[in-house]
Order: C-alpha cells, then sequence, then structure tokens
C-alpha cells in the first residue's frame, strides 16, 4: 500500500508519502512547494503536482504522470504509482463562518462548537442577548464575507418565534459570500425543527442556498453536533472548494473528501485519545492564528484564537498580554523602546526568523504568552453544557459540580503534542518542552510531544479512510516524544522540600532526589528507554493521587528527559524584576535551554 | 526544487502604473475608454443598500404576530418617516388604541406574522469612486469600474495608515538622513504630500495634522508616536480605514531608520509635482503595500505594474536590504550563496547568504531576513 496525502496551506503545499512495509505503515518521504491558488497561478493542483514531484525525486518512484496528475498503480507489485492520494486545505484564508444562535450560552455557543470542530474559523456569533442591538448585528452581518451561515436556536418542540426572529435579521442583512459575489450563501438550519417551514418561506428568496439539518440542541441537556457538521464538510465542498481555483480537478484527484485543515488536526487527535483512552491537549501556533484542540473524557473541543500568532498577530499578541507579562519569561537585558519596533517590524515582515540568541529568547518568550492567551480561551470555551438544569442529590451537594465548567483538567491531562513554527523548529528541544510547560502549566504526570513536519493534517484525513494507516504512523513517525512533565499542583514555599522521587527499572534505581520549592530539574532519560517513577509529594501537594499522596507512574523516555517542575500550580514568579530575572535564568540552567 | 522567491520592495523611476477602481457592488461607469482623468475624476457611482431597521411592532401592540398584517396602516413598499405611525390595535371596543410609530425613516420591506417584527429598509446611500491618479482610462469593466493607466514614478513602502489621499509632493528635509521635526512643517503645506528623510517624529505628525498636511512620507516610525496617533496598540497590520485626517506611509519600518537614498533622491527630483498617496496595508492573504504614484508625461514604459506583492530571485550582486536585526535597515549587495544552511547566533540552522554592506563590511544573514531593495 502506497498513500500520497497533501496538505494546502496558505503558503506552503506540504506532501508525504505513507508506505505499508512489512505489514507496517510508515511516513518515508515528504516534499514541499509554494501553494498556488492565488494570482498569477489561480490553480492549486500545481503546487500539489510539484511538491508530490519533490517526492517523486526522493524516492525514486514515478508519481506525476506526464499531464501532472498523480499516478495510480494497476497492482501493488508496480514499481510507479500509489494506491491512493487524499488531501487536506487551509489555503486562502481557510473555511470562515459566521454562526447564529437564541442564546449565547446556549445554542449559539453549540452551533459555534459544531463550527468550530468542524474545522472553520468564527468570525462573529450572532445571538438574541449578545449585547448588540438588532441594527447593529445586521450591521455586523452586511459587513462579513463568511463562505457560510449556520443557524441553530431552540429546542425542538419548543418557542419557535426567537429563532424566527434571528432568521428574519439574517435574511434582510443579505450577506454576500466572501468568493463569487454573484453565488448564493450557503446558510444552513440546525435549530428548532418546528421552526423548519418558517425558515424555508424567510431564506427562500435569492442569495441563500438553504440546507437543514437536525437541531444541534434537540434538548438542553443534549448537545447533537455530527449532522451540522457533516452539512459542514459537505457545503466546504460542494460550494467553497468548488468555487476556489483548482479545486475541482483535486477532488476528482482524492480518494477521499478533502477536509478543512484544522478539523483534520481535530479528527487525529480524537482518534489518538480514543485509541490510547487519554485525555489530549494539542496546539498549533502559526503566525496569525493559534488553534487549540482539547479531548477530555472523550469530548472534543477546538478552538481558534484568531490574533494569536507569532508574525502577523505578533503584535497583538505583546498588545493582549502587555509587555510586562512577555519580558518576565526573559533573563536578557533588552530595551523596551527598541523591542516594541522590533516585534512591529516583524509584523510588516512576519517571513523573518531570529538571527541572534537575544532575538530567539524574545521570540520564545512572546510565544509563551500567545499559548497562554490561547489556552485560556480554550479552557473558557470547553466547558460542559451551558443552560442546563442541575438535579441534585444530597451527595452532590458537596460536588458543587455546576454546568459550564471547563472540561479541561490539567491533571487529568495525559498527552500535550505542540506544533507550529516557533514550537516545531526551535533548535533545541529542551526550548519546545518549556515553552509548553510555563504556558499550559501541566500537573501531575503530563507527556510532552511535537508534531515532527506538521504531518497531524495528512493524518487526520487518512483515519477517515484508513485508521491503522494513521495510527501507525502517528506514533511511528508523526511524534517526537520530548519527554514528561512532573508538577505537583499546590502552592510551594520557596527553599522548602516540594517532593522526592525515584525513577526506577527492573528493580534498579535509575534516578533519585529530591525538589525544593521553586525548583525546577532535568533527569535525561533517552528515547526508547522506559522506567517506573514514584513520587512523594509534601504536604500539600497533589500529584494526581491526593495532596500529600505518593504515586508510581510508568514513564518512556523521550528527546528531553523528565521534567521536575516544583514551582508550584498555580505558577507565581517573583514580584520584583531582580528575582524575576534570577529565577528564570535558574530554570533555564537547569534544564539546559540555552546552552 | 522549487524556486525561492525573496520579497521586495518596488521603487521605480518609471513605470505604466495600472490600478483598477471598482465599485463594492455593481453600478455605473461614468467615463470612457481612452478618457484623460484626473485624480479627482469621479469614474463611477451606485447606491448602496440601505440600512436595516428591525422593529417589534407586535409587541409595541401587545397583538398577537398573526393579528399584525390586519392592524399595520403602512403596507410593504410604502416610504415611512420616524415618527409615523405603522400599525394601530383595535383597542377595547374601539376606545384605548395603542400605535406603533417608526423609529426608523425608509421604505417598509417586509412584516412577519410569526415574530411581529417589521422591517423597514433606509435610503440608499451613494458611493462614489475617483480615478485616484491623473492618467488615461484603458478598460471599462461594464458595470463594475475601470483600469486607469499612467506613466509613473512608483514608490512602494512597507507600512502606512490612513487611505488614498493626492496633492503636491513637498520636501521637507535636506536629506534622506534627517528626521522629520515638527519645526520642519509649514503652513504652506496644507494638503500637501510631505516628505521626510529618516524617523517622521512625534512633533512632527502633531504638526502636520495641526497644519493640514494630506500625506507624511519617511524612511520610519516609532511604535509609541503610531500609537498615539492611532489612540490604540495596532495589532495586526490590516489598515487602510483609519480617520486620523492624515495618511503615514514608511518605506523602511519602525525605529530610526533613515530613507533608502534612492527612493529620497527619486521624490526629491519630482517635488512640486502631483502625487497620489495610498496608506492601506495587509500583510496576509493578497499582500498589499502602502504606495507613492507620481503621474509623469506619457512615454510608454514598456513595464506595467498593478501593485500589490513582488519578489524576484536572489544572486551574487543583487541589492538587498536587511530586514532584521542585528543589521536591521542595513543595505549591500548579495557577496555569497552558501548552498548549505549554516547554525545562526540563535542556535538555529538556516539557509543564509553574504551581504557587502555599503561599509565594506560583509555579513552573513539567513536568507528570510533580506529582501530586494530596489526592483
Amino acid at each position: 500500500m502506497r498513500i500520497v496525502a497533501t496538505d494546502c496551506g496558505s503558503t506552503t503545499t506540504k506532501a508525504i508519502l505513507i508506505e505499508e512495509r512489512d505489514g507496517v505503515f510508515r511516513q518515508t518521504f515528504r516534499g514541499e512547494a509554494p501553494t498556488t491558488v492565488e494570482d498569477p497561478f489561480a490553480d492549486v493542483t500545481l503546487g500539489v503536482t510539484n511538491a508530490v514531484t519533490e517526492l517523486q525525486e526522493l524516492s525514486g518512484y514515478k508519481l506525476i504522470a506526464d499531464d501532472g496528475t498523480i499516478i495510480r498503480r494497476a497492482s501493488v507489485n508496480d514499481v510507479d504509482g500509489c494506491d491512493m492520494y487524499i488531501s487536506t486545505s487551509s489555503a486562502g484564508g481557510g473555511l470562515q463562518m459566521m454562526v447564529a444562535g437564541v442564546v449565547r450560552e446556549m445554542t449559539a455557543e453549540s452551533a459555534k462548537r459544531a463550527a468550530l470542530g468542524a474545522g472553520a474559523i468564527v468570525m462573529d456569533t450572532i445571538a438574541s442577548n449578545d449585547r448588540r442591538k438588532p441594527h447593529e448585528q445586521i450591521q455586523r452581518i452586511r459587513e462579513l464575507r463568511p463562505d457560510m451561515v449556520l443557524v441553530s436556536g431552540g429546542t425542538d418542540g419548543g418557542d419557535t418565534k426567537k429563532v424566527i426572529e434571528i432568521a428574519e435579521l439574517i435574511a434582510p442583512a443579505r450577506p454576500r459570500p466572501r468568493f463569487g459575489s454573484e453565488f448564493c450563501l450557503p446558510l444552513i438550519f440546525a435549530g428548532n425543527k418546528e421552526a423548519r417551514t418558517a425558515i424555508e418561506r424567510i431564506f427562500s428568496g435569492e442569495g441563500f442556498a438553504l440546507s437543514i439539518v437536525d437541531n444541534l440542541r434537540p434538548t438542553l441537556e443534549r448537545e447533537h453536533l455530527g449532522p451540522a457538521r457533516e452539512r459542514i464538510h459537505d457545503v466546504f465542498l460542494e460550494h467553497v472548494m468548488a468555487h476556489a481555483p483548482g479545486y475541482d480537478k483535486l477532488m476528482e484527484w482524492a480518494n477521499a473528501p478533502i477536509m478543512p485543515t484544522p478539523g483534520a488536526v481535530g479528527d487525529i487527535l480524537q482518534t489518538i485519545a480514543k485509541g490510547r483512552a487519554i485525555n489530549v491537549v494539542g496546539v498549533d501556533i502559526g503566525g496569525a492564528t493559534t488553534d487549540m484542540f482539547s479531548v477530555f473524557g472523550g469530548i472534543f473541543n477546538r478552538t481558534v484564537s484568531a490574533n494569536l500568532g507569532m508574525s502577523y498577530s505578533i503584535s497583538n499578541v505583546c498588545a493582549e498580554a502587555g509587555m510586562d507579562s512577555v519580558l518576565r519569561w526573559v533573563h536578557l537585558d533588552m530595551d523596551e523602546r527598541e523591542l516594541r519596533n522590533r516585534v512591529k517590524n516583524k509584523m510588516i515582515r512576519p517571513t523573518t526568523i531570529p538571527q541572534t540568541l537575544e532575538a530567539l529568547v524574545f521570540e520564545q518568550a512572546v510565544s509563551r504568552e500567545a499559548l497562554r492567551l490561547a489556552y485560556v480561551q480554550h479552557k473558557a470555551f470547553a466547558t460542559t453544557l451551558k443552560g442546563v438544569q442541575q438535579q441534585r442529590t444530597v451527595g452532590d451537594a458537596f460536588k458543587q459540580e455546576e454546568a459550564g465548567k471547563s472540561l479541561v483538567d490539567n491533571m487529568a491531562l495525559d498527552l500535550m503534542v505542540a506544533s507550529g513554527g516557533v514550537l516545531s523548529h526551535a533548535p533545541r528541544m529542551e526550548q519546545t518542552a518549556l515553552m509548553m510547560i510555563d504556558a499550559f502549566e501541566p500537573e501531575g504526570f503530563t507527556e510532552i510531544a511535537k508534531d515532527s513536519i506538521f504531518m497531524m493534517p495528512h493524518l487526520g484525513v487518512l483515519a477517515s479512510v484508513n485508521p491503522r494507516a494513521a495510527m501507525e504512523v502517528f506514533e511511528k513517525d508523526c511524534l517526537v516524544i520530548l519527554g514528561w512533565c512532573v508538577a505537583p499542583r499546590g502552592e510551594v514555599r520557596a527553599g522548602k522540600p516540594a517532593f522526592e522521587y525515584t525513577l526506577t527499572r527492573g528493580g534498579t534505581t535509575l534516578a533519585h532526589g529530591q525538589l525544593v520549592g521553586g525548583e525546577m530539574r532535568l533527569v535525561r532519560f533517552a528515547l526508547g528507554e522506559s522506567g517506573t517513577l514514584e513520587v512523594r509529594p509534601e504536604k500539600g501537594l497533589d500529584m494526581g493521587a491526593g495532596a500529600g499522596k505518593p504515586i508510581s507512574r510508568e514513564v518512556r523516555g523521550g528527546s528531553v528527559g523528565i521534567v521536575f517542575d516544583a514551582r508550584g500550580r498555580p505558577l507565581k514568579l517573583p514580584h520584583t524584576q531582580a528575582e524575576r530575572r534570577a529565577c528564570v535564568e535558574k530554570w533555564l540552567k537547569s534544564l539546559e535551554v540555552y546552552v | 526544487m522549487a524556486k525561492a522567491y525573496t520579497p521586495g520592495l518596488k521603487v521605480t523611476a518609471r513605470t505604466t502604473y495600472r490600478v483598477r477602481r471598482l465599485l463594492p457592488v455593481t453600478g455605473d461607469v461614468r467615463v470612457k475608454v481612452g478618457e484623460l482623468v484626473s485624480a479627482e475624476t469621479v469614474v463611477a457611482e451606485t447606491f448602496l443598500e440601505g440600512d436595516v431597521f428591525p422593529i417589534k411592532v407586535a409587541g409595541m401592540l401587545g397583538a398577537n404576530p398573526n393579528e399584525l398584517a390586519a392592524l399595520m396602516l403602512k403596507r410593504v413598499g410604502e416610504s415611512v418617516q420616524v415618527g409615523e405611525v405603522l400599525a394601530r390595535s383595535k383597542g377595547i371596543f374601539g376606545m384605548m388604541k395603542t400605535e406603533a410609530k417608526s423609529t426608523a425613516a425608509g421604505t417598509l420591506e417586509s412584516i412577519s406574522d410569526s415574530t411581529g417584527m417589521v422591517i423597514i429598509r433606509g435610503a440608499k446611500t451613494p458611493v462614489q469612486v475617483r480615478a485616484y491618479v491623473a492618467g488615461r482610462v484603458a478598460e471599462v469593466i461594464a458595470g463594475e469600474g475601470v483600469i486607469v493607466e499612467t506613466d509613473a514614478l512608483f514608490v512602494q513602502g512597507i507600512f502606512g495608515v490612513g487611505g488614498e489621499t493626492w496633492g503636491p509632493l513637498v520636501i521637507a528635509v535636506k536629506s534622506h538622513t534627517e528626521d522629520l521635526r515638527e519645526e520642519l512643517i509649514v503652513s504652506s503645506m496644507k494638503g500637501a504630500i510631505v516628505v521626510g528623510g529618516a524617523r517622521m517624529t512625534a512633533g512632527g505628525i502633531r504638526r502636520a495634522r495641526e497644519v493640514g498636511v494630506a500625506a507624511v512620507i519617511c524612511g520610519g516610525i516609532d511604535d509609541a508616536d503610531l500609537r498615539d496617533v492611532l489612540g490604540y496598540d495596532l495589532g495586526v497590520a490590516v489598515t487602510g480605514s483609519e480617520k486620523i485626517g492624515i495618511t503615514l506611509l514608511v518605506t523602511e519600518g519602525f525605529g530610526d531608520i533613515a530613507m533608502a537614498e534612492r527612493t529620497f533622491q527619486l521624490l526629491l527630483a519630482h517635488a512640486g509635482k502631483l502625487a497620489s498617496v495610498n496608506g492601506a496595508t495587509q500583510i496576509r492573504a493578497g499582500v498589499m503595500r502602502p504606495e507613492i504614484v507620481v503621474a509623469l508625461e506619457a512615454r510608454g514604459s514598456s513595464e506595467i505594474f498593478t501593485g500589490g506583492a513582488t519578489a524576484g530571485i536572489l544572486d551574487i550582486g543583487t541589492a538587498v536590504r536587511i530586514i532584521r536585526d542585528p543589521y536591521f535597515g542595513f543595505l549591500g549587495t548579495v557577496s555569497a550563496l552558501p548552498e548549505q544552511p549554516a547554525v545562526l547566533g540563535s542556535g538555529s540552522k538556516a539557509r543564509v547568504l553574504e551581504v557587502a554592506l555599503e561599509s565594506g563590511e560583509r555579513v552573513t544573514v539567513p536568507r528570510a531576513n533580506v529582501e530586494l531593495s530596489s526592483t
């Protein structure tokens, strides 16, 4: 079996070759070429052909026919060609949607979750209670140029008036589609089924291509996002992709429907979380946006932080976090005025890279803040359903479980996956690990990995046609295991014992030590090794078994090793600049971050 | 291997500049192919659909939505004024009737028997598109607009704020290395495109706004001064719609940085001529850089430029500008292009090139950190 997979990004089209050898799927070659969606090429398949041509040159197999198409083998014994071609796409800014619902915290939020889960960027969420006046909402709808609109609202059999009101605001606003002003704007209705007749009447005029699917919130207690997500994918292919240059050909080439890139990343993370029965957080930090994915207790969530990124949006990260927050991670002397000008220069020339160590330290400090802010937004969005009436028993009175509680629990988190330039291309793996630890503050035992060459999109779409191949490549070639972060929840006392650790294998002690509050330590534990790690936290500190209780876990090695973090959670840095700088310098040295 | 293009900014003494002047929605084109236009000539116009005002009339009358049609005094398509009665309730035995008055002027567009909401559509808004540069109408795009063509001096900047404007080109400084200070701006510069040398200072910008200068062009600007002008910290470089009464354009970047001497000399040579300036900048998806266009007498340049991103291939001898610290703003020529990636001071591995600076010094920088200095 030989599979060619591409991801057509905004700037680069990345191709990988996956081959089954000795019964195991492995990623064998990769190639890339500039994406060719924009003028003067205006045909996405040219970039795909160029990227696959690189695969052809590297692998020695003929994969591209004389007419530029991808060759398929008649039999697995043929030397040339492939058996399957699949692709994802985020070119041209990805899938951009407007969503609407009746109550912001309920149906509108469910609609937003459906759109984000399908891989869209949500441009705005319109709701009856979004604190804007109706004419302001209409003005906003008119300004937006979405690829499609998702309207939700009401539970099945409930009141129809409010959802019809929302529809009556959208229809006269006549939002125009982003591509091709002559085309009808696709609009998906996934609300109260009793309102369908009225919805059909309201959107029957010119300008809309209406489709109706099952209510995404049939009852307050239940979210049913599947049909809406599937319809978004269909509309993405039928309307959005069909109007993008060259995609009609690309769709013909592909053996599986083309997926929006973030949707595919979400799918592979869900597959992994399910397959290994773990909780996962994934992040992809780009130049303009940061995508966060999580699977906790089997529930998937995705958020896009639209203006948190490392180049186009770097200035926004500094503005939103504040320069003081960025500089708290920096151990070198830097002139603030000069830094501010440098940030703006990066914003207007986004493709430049840090040449000096000082520039790298600063960019990695910015990334911590971008990741931290994106995670805060993600935690606030990935919650249990809001608006659900709780039936409490006497026992529940002590649990204080409330609707709208974040699903993200850093103690329950098993695996963090890092991707995106600043994390993937950091000169040292220790830098990637520490950026993730500082930004996400994992608790207990958490494994850290990075996506080696941003292969997750390819594997997401592969999972839809060959889950075994996707899983095998993910484990063997996609993830680079960095190691573990072991950190207690709770407040530590500076200089006082925090916890003891013992790493053993088959009765032999490999490492043993004690950390005091505020300390970090790196124990090298190479890739391929495994062992048992026992940790005994001090009173008041929790490593996952409860405050002060010892805990043992099987751990495997990684490129970095085991990072013991006794800084406490939530992470607090000293108040004075001199103390803070001394602390940061000590941590960087302990972990051999910049050597 | 795919070819790697290096970005650059277009700075040229003469080019055939073509600009698309399009309406946001279809309308009427007011000029013909071949017609000569000035920057102010209206080339196309249309009307944008009016604003929409929803009014919950049934709620105001205390009536059921499905009764509303019978209570309406105004019909779909009729015009209404603010305060005009839209509907009246039946009252109790014909007494105590309640009236619902319009809160907006326009045309009654729809009456909903599901929600009891009435939609009023406001008056259409006229939109005019001007030629922006003096030149000749090269093409008419029916119902959409025109393409205006002119021989021009063309300078692409790196960043700007504020939209399109035009006026006489006035050089306020003696050299490309001189900052634009407050005392260099005089009242006669009202409506002018003022060229400074290096950084536009906070005082210089303030004075230019007081005087009514149309646009200021300099090598650099300080981040803090931009924040003062805008009233907020710019997060993403998508600009052009700011309402700040002036257009600002920088040719090199942020900080203390002189305008490239060639750019300054080109502008200096055309002092007094009418220049068109657009500060609009967009770095993502369809790159747009700010620009200065000075229409020249037609001589028929062979090269045609339509704006947008420019790029070229690096070669030995190519003139480049270094666009990242520690050599930010330095100009020079490519003196070596090593094939193998090199380890940078940051510890990263990247493809590099060697630049012979104007001072004679040779420095090694990542290929990603240069742009073509005159394309």
